[in-house]
This record gives structure tokens, C-alpha cells and sequence, in this order.
């Protein structure tokens, strides 16, 4: 609960007005002119939702509903929204098939089920050899059925992948690493790691976030279950994803592409926040870094051991990108991807063996005496 | 009584010479028998480093194992599963089966098909020989860690040093060379060497559904192969097919693969529908209700399963046109799968129906078959599958096919034809123990996968995030996961006990009907003395019932 900063006023004024409206896309698919029904109202979907969240919260998993969740019911964005809508449908289309099978497999067995007493003497059954009548009608109904569930994946994807960003849409340029994310804000003019700071969409400022996906080494996959379905990033390749949050809160997230050894602590957070404090965080980020006198000390051995050969801290000579930016190192919740907690402690151990937190991460041991850590701990600790 | 049974055991040899005899064999029901205990060995193996995966995610953080180690945990679990048990097995049940089933003395190629098995048990034995022997910089114990599809370019020397990725490469290639054998041999035989009167439509369905796996089989691994080959190349000399840093394509390997590891899924499931097939009718004393129409359905999978691989790929950013249409393509597989259950459903309709261990094996496989099939179909669905690809829900799912399916259609085939091959039925009680373990234990493993995958857990992570509501069904998991372990037991033990103290079976223990209840239990070399009249699908129900044949109905 603690990292999830206090949700502005209205925000439920804000959840439901449409971005992208589905028309324009569904326009452009004669397959989507076909698709006359309509899914059911929104109300319907929220309250079904509503009762499949507690459904799954007696089943154990009460935290579902905290702000830690990672469910992808627990919608914050619009596309996740949209994907949840369709699996509510899909999970009716698909339960009430379910049941009638099954009940059919129990109820032939329970009633057909040979009795002790008969033997082995008993005569056969009546045979029957098929019928083509019923043969041809359960082909029938299932082509008819995915024929519909057809329809509404036409409509939903043409929804989900607009050719373009909206023009004032936040641009972001993702580069997966072993096993670290760079987010570079190219209009903005600055790069971050690990933790993707975005505004929250309004009525006065439709901004929703278009990202650019790269990889510098192998596939990864950008997946924060509560914004956005993943999309993967592959190297020599670009893609695009976007999403429009429609709640702030902070939002987990994780590589979903096996890419070696710490895949399962290549871990992210979207931080939405008012359009007021994206931008204060906005104006932050663009300073180059802060230049403290107090700990020269410490930023002389950042700058003389290999530190900076891996890290970029702007303003100074350290131009490395083997590693995350460090320019506002400060500002971030976490070390080592989502690793650890960022404080003082974390900072040294993190230093003197990040073996510690993340098994088999590229960040070497420093070889730096206990004193040397802590100096530049120190001057690590001004990078607000 | 037991010692009796144990001394009347038929040729009672030195050990070396009996040893001899089954390395050099080459009779199809001995080879058939090799790939069925093969594939338990590697059972075990897989089914251990399972459990081991599961006590690691037991709660989050743990160090019961290490990253790395994990990471070889499940690529050796997944290319043990699929390429050493299951496959195997059916492979295994198929070389007993066919030749008897369509009334042949051995199959057509009988040295191929000894060539066949052993290409496949070295393939283990060399993907297994990594833990110990791998060079490289990691010395000892460098198991592959690439994930059973080897994805580019994880694979690439620049990412995977050592030689732990040959060691896939090279096991799983030579095991597809045996693959290919045990295929080609299979079509030929069941082309060339039917019994007189036996048209391929009076075939038993599992043969036909064989004869399709092993088109598949065709089609599907020399790509695989090839693309392995360019694989080493890459490592080896130099090549930069998929070496991405210096421009290769890391889509080109996931198009390749996914072109030969689709159509494996249903090479996985086709020999299940058949033994299902085989099963259900005779324990509802009914004929296969629509047979052509399972044979269709059969083909049409056959065909369908080469066009839909780009399913697994919806999220590395194809264009929607292409998204549409391998979802389309997909969709589609559902409605001959769908007309395989329904059939299944009807055959039970007004039978009289025996639950004996085979017959409940395969119920289970109808209804936990079932619910793989309609998670699949969520899976087609491009939006949710950007959801739900890559977490545990997909696992769950995939578990539901292969494990909750495939495996307990392999079981019920286990009991059913035990006595065929042994000359005893397996016990009845502890089958019961086994069924009804495993079926318990099969649930708790793989139902909550579903939610873990709901809840944001992606998939072949060692540890995952703790207070989101994980820790339950993960833990439900493992004690699932336990559970069956216990229940494989009881089977291993039944196989074990019913050798020596099972009840004799005779020729025909289930009075069923098809051809490979016309001989002797266990069968001799030459297969049979004398074959019944084929007339029709089933031979023995025509010679049970004179007064009512099914060539009258056909």
C-alpha cells in the first residue's frame, strides 16, 4: 500500500471516456461492419467483474483487491479493461460449454454404468453406428461459434493496434536488457531505468503512452498485467505497444520472455501519476546531475573505478550504457530491477556483492574497501 | 501359486543372453516394449526434476535451488516430457500395436524400426550426459538452460557459452532421426501390410490416427532438423542465421520452430485420441459412435495442425493480418477436436458401461481433455492471449492437454493392453489408488496454475512476487504436484506386482474386438496362427455375433 500514492478526486469521472473510439477502427474491417451485437453493457461487465474478483478472493487470494495486485481483472488502463471485457464473454462461452459436455459424460455414465449383477452372458448393448443428421449439426454449431468469437477478436485487435500514436501521446522508448529495463523519453530528452513514470490520461490532456520496444541483447517481454497485454522485445526489431491508464497507483511488472539466468528478477514498475506530478517528475529528470562539493570524494572513485564505464551520470564524464542511467538514481524506489529496496544499506550491499540480490547479474563485485563503498554510497545518495 | 508363476516363466536364459536378445531384437513388439520402459526411465528423470521445480516455488525467495539451476530445470523437464516420455511411449504403443491391430507379422522395415529406438535412446542418453560432462566455462553439470524451444538468440554462442546447447541440439536432432524412422516405417506398414480384407476404412482408429501422427511426423521434424543444423552452424562455424548480433533473425528460429512444435503437440495427442478411441467402445459395449466422421476429423487435424504455428507467436508484433489469421486457423482446430469429444460423448450414450481402470483413465481424459481443449480457445483469442501467453495460465493449460489429456489417455492404454503384452491384468485396486490419485493430484497441480496465471505470474521464473495472492496457489500446486508424484508409484508398483502375481488374462480378458485380441497373450514372434475373416471394423464382434456382423451396418 505504502508506494501507491493518493489517488486525486474524481478519478472515477475519469475511467470511462473513450480514447481511440472503437468505430474508427471497426470501420476499417469489413469482417468488423459484420459484428452487430454488441457486448453487454458496461455495468453489466463491471459487476460481473465485481463478482468474479470476489469469487476469487474467497478462493483465497484476498490480496487481489490490494493495490499490490498484479491481477489482470484488477484493470488500471483502458486496454486492459477491453481485454478483461472479452474474457468475461469468452469464460461464459466457453463454462456453458463446459457444463454441457460434462454433464452429459457424467450423466451417460451414471446411467448407463453396468450393474454388478450382470455378466459377462448379458447381451450387447444396441449398436449405434452414428447419425449423420447429429454428426453434421456439431460441426455446424462449433463453426458457428468460433465464427462469432472470430468476430470479436477482428473487432478487438483493430481496437488494441492503431496505426498511430495520438499526437500528444507520451512517447517512450523501451530497451530490454539482461535483465534490466532503459526507458528513454526521446521528446523529453532523458532516460531512466526500471521504473516508467507516466501521466494519468484526463478529459483535458488525452495522453496516452505509445512505447517503443527494442532489445539490446535477446527477447524479452514487456508485460505490466494490470495496464497492458505483453508485447515482446526482439533484437534488430522494433515494436510498438500503447496503453492509457486510467488510474494512478504504482504497477508491476515483469519480463514474460525467458532471457536467461535472472528473467525472474527482470522486474518493472509504472508509476501513474497526476499530470502535475509527471510533470514535477518530468522537470526533475531533465536536470543533469547534481554536483555536490560534499562528496567530491565519492564521485572521484565513481569516475576512476570501472563504474563508469557501464552507468551514464549526466553531467560528468561517466558515459556508459552497459548499465542503467544513474543520473537520478535517487528517485527511484528500487535497485537491481526491482531487486532490492533503494536505501542506504541496499546501496552498500548492492555495491560489495550484487550477487546478494540478484544471482548471476552482469554487475560485478567492485573490489572497493568497505570505506570506498561507503564513499561512494555517499555521493550515490545526492543523485536526487 | 506365486512361486509356481515365477518358475513357469518361459525361457529362463542366462541374463547376458537375454540381455542380448533385446539389444539386437528387432520384432516390433520387443522394440515396442524398449521404448515403453525407455520412456519410463526418463519419466522418472523428468517427473523428479518437476517436483524439485515445484519445492522451489513452494514461497517466494526460497534457495532450495539457484537461478541457473532452475533455468536447466525446466528446459530438462519440457525436452524430457515431450521428446523422451511421450513420444516414446507412444511411439512404443504404436510399434506393439499397429502390426497386431491391422493383422501384420512385424512391421515393414523391422531393422528401421530397431535403428529408430536407438536413435531416440541416445538422443537421451546425450541430452542427459550434459549434466555431467558438458565442456566449457561452466565445467560439470551444465545442463542446456535455453528452455525446451531453444529460443534465438539465448541460443547463440554470445549468449550461451559452453556446450550445454549443443547438448540439446544434437540429443533432441538424433532422437528426430529416430522420430522419422519409427514414421516412415509406420505409413509403410500401415499403407502396404494390412491383413486381407481390411480396407483403410475398416482400420482401427487408433492405426488411422497413427498413420496421421506419423504424416505429421514427416512434415514436421525435417524443418526441425534443418533448422537445428543452421543452429550449429551459427555456434560453430560462424553462420549468422539467427545470430542477432551480428543481423541474424531471432523471429526466423521462432518460425521454424513453432512449424515443427506445433504440429508435435498434436503428434502428442493424435495417439491419444486414438487409444480413447479404442478404450471407450469397448467398455460401453458399443461400436465408435460416427467413425467416419472421426476419421475426417482425424485428416482434418492432420492438415489443420501445419497452418496454425504462429499462435504461439502473437506477441512478438506480427501485423494484425497475420494475427487474425493464425487465430482464425486456430479457431478452426476446435471444430474437428470438438467432433472427436462429441463422438466420445455418444459412443458412452445407452452403452452399458464397464468403469474398470482403463475405462476410468479415459473418462478422465474426456473431461480434463475437455478443459484444455476451451482454455485453448482463450488462448486463440489474440487479445487475451497477449494477457495469458507466457504466464501459468498457458501452463495450465498446456498441462491440461498434455498431462490431464495425453498422459491419462497413456495410462488408460497401460491397463488396457497390459494383459495383452504380459499375459496378466494389472490389479484392480491399486489401479484404483493410482486413478484416483493421480486424478486428485493432476487437479491441484494444474487448476490453480490458471489463477496463478491470472493473478501476473509469468512463466519458467524461480521465484515470484510475494503478498499478490501467489503463495496459496503455488503451494497448492506443489502439494498436487507431490500427490501425483505419490500416485505415479502405485502405478510402477502395479506394473511390478501384476508381472508376477496378476491375474491371468487369457487371450481376450476385455472381450473386445479388434485383431490384436484374435492371438495369444503374450503374442508370439510370428504374431498370429491363424487370422479371423476381416469384413468389416470389427472382426471379433463379426465372429462373436454371426446372427448380427458389423458388415451388415457398414
Amino acid at each position: 500500500m505504502k508506494d501507491r500514492p493518493v489517488a486525486q478526486d474524481g478519478i472515477q469521472s475519469q475511467r470511462s471516456h473513450g480514447r481511440i473510439e472503437p468505430d474508427d477502427a471497426r470501420r476499417t474491417c469489413a469482417a468488423g461492419l459484420l459484428m452487430t451485437a454488441k457486448l453487454p453493457s458496461r455495468i453489466v461487465i463491471r459487476s460481473l467483474r465485481r463478482v468474479l474478483l470476489t469469487a476469487m478472493a474467497l478462493l483465497g487470494t484476498a490480496n487481489v483487491l490490494l493495490a499490490e495486485s498484479t491481477s489482470i481483472f484488477d484493470t488500471a488502463s483502458y486496454n486492459s479493461e477491453k481485454i478483461s471485457e472479452i474474457f468475461l464473454l469468452v469464460l461464459a462461452i466457453t463454462g456453458l460449454i463446459f457444463v454441457l459436455v460434462f454433464s452429459a459424460i457424467a450423466v451417460f455414465v451414471v446411467r448407463f454404468r453396468a450393474r454388478r449383477s450382470e455378466t459377462e452372458d448379458e447381451p450387447e448393448p444396441p449398436q449405434i453406428y452414428g447419425s449423420w443428421p447429429i454428426e453434421i449439426a456439431w460441426t455446424i454449431a462449433p463453426l458457428l461459434i468460433i465464427f462469432v468469437l472470430f468476430l470479436v477478436v477482428v473487432r478487438s485487435v483493430n481496437e488494441q493496434r492503431p496505426t498511430q500514436a495520438p499526437g500528444d501521446a507520451v512517447q517512450v522508448r523501451v530497451i530490454g536488457n539482461q535483465w534490466w529495463w532503459s526507458f528513454e523519453y526521446p521528446e523529453l530528452g532523458f532516460i531512466t531505468a526500471n521504473e516508467l513514470h507516466v501521466p494519468l490520461d484526463d478529459t483535458e490532456d488525452p495522453s496516452s503512452v505509445f512505447m517503443q520496444l527494442e532489445s539490446a541483447d535477446v527477447a524479452h517481454s514487456f508485460w505490466v498485467p494490470r495496464l497492458a497485454g505483453k508485447t515482446d522485445l526482439i533484437p534488430n526489431r522494433i515494436n510498438t505497444m500503447w496503453f492509457t491508464p486510467n488510474e494512478t497507483g504504482v504497477y508491476y511488472g515483469q519480463c514474460a520472455e525467458y532471457c536467461g539466468t535472472q528473467h525472474s528478477k527482470m522486474l518493472l514498475r509504472v508509476i501513474v501519476e497526476t499530470p502535475s506530478e509527471f510533470a514535477a517528475w518530468v522537470e526533475n529528470e531533465k536536470k543533469p546531475a547534481v554536483n555536490d562539493p560534499a562528496v567530491a570524494d565519492g564521485r572521484a572513485l565513481f569516475l576512476e573505478h570501472s563504474c563508469a564505464s557501464c552507468h551514464t551520470i549526466r553531467g560528468t564524464n561517466a558515459r556508459g550504457t552497459f548499465g542503467p542511467d544513474l543520473t537520478h538514481l535517487m528517485s527511484r524506489q528500487t535497485i537491481g530491477a526491482g531487486a532490492a529496496e533503494n536505501n542506504h544499506d541496499n546501496l552498500i550491499t548492492w555495491i560489495t556483492n550484487p550477487h546478494v540480490f540478484k544471482t548471476g547479474c552482469y554487475m560485478p563485485e567492485m573490489k572497493l574497501t568497505a570505506e570506498n563503498v561507503k564513499t561512494v554510497v555517499s555521493y550515490l545518495e545526492t543523485l536526487r | 501359486m506365486e512361486a509356481d508363476a515365477y518358475t513357469a516363466l518361459p525361457n529362463r536364459r542366462p541374463a547376458t543372453a537375454v540381455a542380448h536378445d533385446w539389444v539386437t531384437t528387432v520384432d516390433h513388439k520387443q522394440i515396442g516394449i524398449l521404448y515403453i520402459v525407455a520412456s519410463c526411465f526418463f519419466l522418472t528423470l523428468g517427473g523428479l526434476e518437476a517436483l524439485l521445480m515445484r519445492l522451489q516455488l513452494w514461497m517466494p525467495d526460497l534457495e532450495i535451488v539457484s537461478p541457473q539451476t532452475f533455468n536447466q530445470l525446466f528446459t530438462m523437464h519440457g525436452t524430457t516430457m515431450i521428446f523422451f516420455v511421450v513420444m516414446p511411449v507412444e511411439a512404443g504403443m504404436a510399434n506393439y500395436l499397429v502390426p497386431l491391430m491391422i493383422g501384420a507379422r512385424d512391421m515393414a522395415f523391422p531393422r528401421l524400426n530397431a535403428f529408430g529406438f536407438w536413435m531416440f535412446l541416445f538422443g537421451g542418453f546425450l541430452l542427459y550426459f550434459s549434466y555431467f560432462g558438458a565442456m566449457g566455462l561452466y565445467g560439470a553439470g551444465s545442463a542446456p538452460d535455453i528452455g525446451w524451444y531453444a529460443y534465438a538468440p539465448l541460443t547463440s554462442p554470445a549468449f550461451s557459452r559452453g556446450n550445454s546447447t549443443d547438448y540439446w541440439l544434437l540429443g533432441t536432432m538424433i532422437s528426430g532421426v529416430g522420430s522419422v524412422s519409427f514414421a516412415v516405417n509406420m505409413i509403410a506398414t500401415i499403407i502396404t501390410m494390412r491383413a486381407p480384407g481390411m480396407r483403410l476404412s475398416m482400420m482401427p482408429l487408433f492405426a488411422w490416427m497413427i498413420l496421421v501422427t506419423s504424416g505429421l511426423i514427416v512434415f514436421a521434424f525435417p524443418p526441425f532438423t534443418a533448422a537445428e543444423i543452421m543452429m550449429l552452424f551459427d555456434r560453430h562455424l560462424g553462420a549468422h542465421f539467427f545470430d542477432t548480433q551480428a543481423g541474424g533473425d531471432g523471429l526466423l528460429w521462432q518460425h521454424l520452430f513453432w512449424f515443427f512444435g506445433h504440429p508435435e503437440v498434436y503428434i502428442l495427442a493424435l495417439p491419444a485420441f486414438g487409444i480413447v478411441s479404442e478404450v471407450i467402445p469397448v467398455f460401453s459395449r458399443k461400436v465408435i459412435f460416427g467413425y467416419a466422421s472421426m476419421v475426417a476429423a482425424t485428416v482434418s487435424i492432420g492438415f489443420i495442425a501445419m497452418g496454425v504455428w504462429a499462435h504461439h507467436m502473437f506477441t512478438v508484433g506480427m501485423s494484425s493480418t497475420i494475427d487474425l489469421f493464425f487465430s482464425a486457423a486456430t479457431f478452426l482446430i476446435a471444430v474437428p477436436t470438438g467432433i472427436k469429444m462429441f463422438n466420445w460423448t455418444a459412443t458412452l450414450y445407452g452403452g452399458r458401461i464397464r468403469l474398470t481402470v482403463p475405462m476410468l483413465f479415459s473418462l478422465g481424459f474426456l473431461s480434463l481433455f475437455l478443459i484444455g481443449g476451451l482454455t485453448g480457445i482463450m488462448l486463440a483469442i489474440v487479445p487475451m492471449d497477449w494477457q495469458l501467453s507466457d504466464s501459468y495460465f498457458l501452463i495450465g493449460h498446456f498441462h491440461f492437454v498434455a498431462f490431464g489429456g495425453i498422459f491419462f489417455a497413456v495410462m488408460s492404454a497401460y491397463y488396457y493392453w497390459y494383459p495383452k503384452a504380459i499375459g496378466r491384468k494389472m490389479n484392480r485396486k491399486l489401479g484404483l489408488w493410482h486413478f484416483w490419485l493421480q486424478f486428485i493430484g493432476f487437479n491441484l497441480t494444474f487448476i490453480p496454475m490458471h489463477f496463478s496465471g491470472i493473478l501476473g505470474m509469468p512463466r519458467r521464473v524461480y521465484t515470484y512476487k510475494a503478498g499478490v495472492g501467489l503463495e496459496f496457489w503455488n503451494q497448492v500446486t506443489t502439494v498436487g504436484a507431490i500427490i501425483t508424484g505419490i500416485s505415479l508409484l502405485f502405478f510402477i508398483v502395479n506394473l511390478w506386482y501384476s508381472y508376477f502375481y496378476g491375474e491371468e488374462a487369457g487371450d481376450d480378458p476385455w472381450n473386445a474386438w479388434t485383431l490384436e485380441w484374435a492371438t495369444t497373450s503374450p503374442p508370439p514372434a510370428y504374431n498370429f496362427e491363424e487370422l479371423p475373416v476381416v469384413k468389416s471394423r470389427r472382426p471379433l464382434w463379426d465372429l462373436k455375433h454371426p446372427d448380427d456382423p458389423d458388415w451388415k451396418h457398414e
